[in-house]
């Protein structure tokens, strides 16, 4: 499975050697991210940490970076968000591609924040951070997905500076599980929060949808800004 | 500029596909200056011309409550304090006759730094469109969209095609 990164770019610098570069460096960042934490790579150090053959300490402090921020996410959602997943066979997974994604965004895009009088929007996999340079121009807009159609969309949400994360079964089956009962979860379609920070955004909608019926008002209670599909296919704004 | 790569985060794909190199750029840089706060505003345009965030609200609430106790010309008003959920807004208004011409805000809630994400990013507005990829407006697609399979078959596919 392959995830798309997109970039946009408006200004000054957008189709040069200097906007080249940024876009090489940021994928230089995604590509590091991916071979230190990588499920899906046996060699990887995060799948050597978690089958014990490899201590925290030995490992990129990146690492225990990821897992402090799945610790706190564990502890916000009372459960409901894990990066230990215990399987069918019983066996206890490391798995903190949730913490990951938005976290490996939001380093990619530093270079390209560097681009003067530029304005930068760049998604991994439909989660992205905005920027624009002059903190009162134009807004990027961003829209979110319907669950259940691809080609349509159920809001827009301008973002001068700051980060859409969505979290949701669209396109993937039920990928994402309730840490308290190890069910798929079945009452939301999918969750979409605004926020600064991407790392943070995409933890929150990751655990709001894992939160199932609870998730809305979760996310209210973290005074979140957002968007949450009901499984029935009702659209409720949040914030 | 636009440009995509199909690649896989923590999803095992060795291989890099560059799915599209677009070089046309979208520069429509229209940076309307917001003149919500810079004089000669009729309260009517004061309300609507902060319309994004606390800022509109404040001035809103604030300059109307002061236009109701100005009837004398040239005077200066300062509002209630209003309570938002963003915190206390103040607002005072410089009116003349029946034209606010200055209004300045006494009070702001940025404590928390809650206003300044007002302005940054705001709420998202519920639609139910169907859209194409020219003239919707759309930066880039918030979504679910995972897989490369899924993306091919998405509206953010669609506009990094277009290269918007």
């Amino acid at each position: 499975m392959g995830m798309p990164i997109s970039l946009a770019l408006r200004g000054a610098h957008t189709r040069d050697d200097r906007a080249e570069g940024a876009w090489q460096a940021a994928l230089a960042e995604l590509r590091w991210v991916d071979a230190v934490f990588s499920t899906w790579r046996a060699d990887s150090e995060v799948s050597r940490l978690g089958r014990g053959e490899l201590a925290l300490e030995a490992c990129d402090p990146a690492v225990a970076e990821v897992m402090r921020l799945g610790d706190d996410a564990r502890a916000s959602s009372h459960g409901a968000f894990d990066v230990w997943r215990t399987e069918a066979d019983g066996v206890r997974r490391l798995d903190p591609s949730g913490v990951v994604k938005g976290w490996a965004v939001e380093r990619a895009v530093a270079p390209l924040l560097e681009l003067p009088g530029t304005d930068v929007c760049l998604s991994a996999g439909g989660d992205m951070v905005c920027h624009v340079a002059d903190p009162d121009g134009e807004p990027w807009t961003v829209g979110v997905e319907h669950p259940f159609d691809p080609m349509r969309l159920v809001a827009r949400v301008p973002v001068r500076r700051g980060a859409v994360a969505t979290s949701g079964s669209a396109h993937r089956g039920a990928h994402v599980v309730d840490g308290r009962t190890g069910r798929a979860v079945a009452s939301l379609a999918s969750v979409t929060v605004v926020g600064a920070s991407l790392t943070s955004v995409d933890i929150d909608a990751t655990t709001a949808f894992a939160l199932g019926l609870d998730g809305p008002d979760w996310l209210r209670s973290r005074l979140r800004t957002g968007v949450v599909v009901w499984a029935d296919g009702r659209v409720e704004a949040v914030g | 500029m636009r440009r995509i790569v199909l690649w896989g985060l923590s999803t095992l794909s060795a291989l890099v596909a560059l799915l599209g190199y677009h070089t046309s750029t979208s520069s429509v840089m229209t940076t309307a200056p917001e003149a919500a706060f810079s004089g000669s505003l009729r309260a009517q345009a004061a309300t609507g011309g902060g319309s994004s965030g606390a800022a509109g609200s404040a001035s809103g609430s604030g300059s109307g409550s002061g236009a109701g106790q100005a009837s004398t010309a040239a005077s200066q008003v300062a509002g209630d304090t209003v309570q938002t959920r963003y915190g206390p807004v103040q607002v005072q208004v410089a009116v003349s006759g029946s034209t606010i011409t200055d209004v300045a805000v006494l009070q702001y809630p940025d404590r928390d730094g809650r206003s300044v994400q007002i302005n940054q990013y705001a709420l998202p507005q519920l639609i139910n469109e169907t859209l194409d990829a020219q003239g919707s407006g759309i930066s880039m697609v918030s979504g679910a969209t995972y897989t490369s399979q899924g993306y091919l078959q998405s509206l953010q596919s669609a506009l990094d095609q277009a290269g918007l």
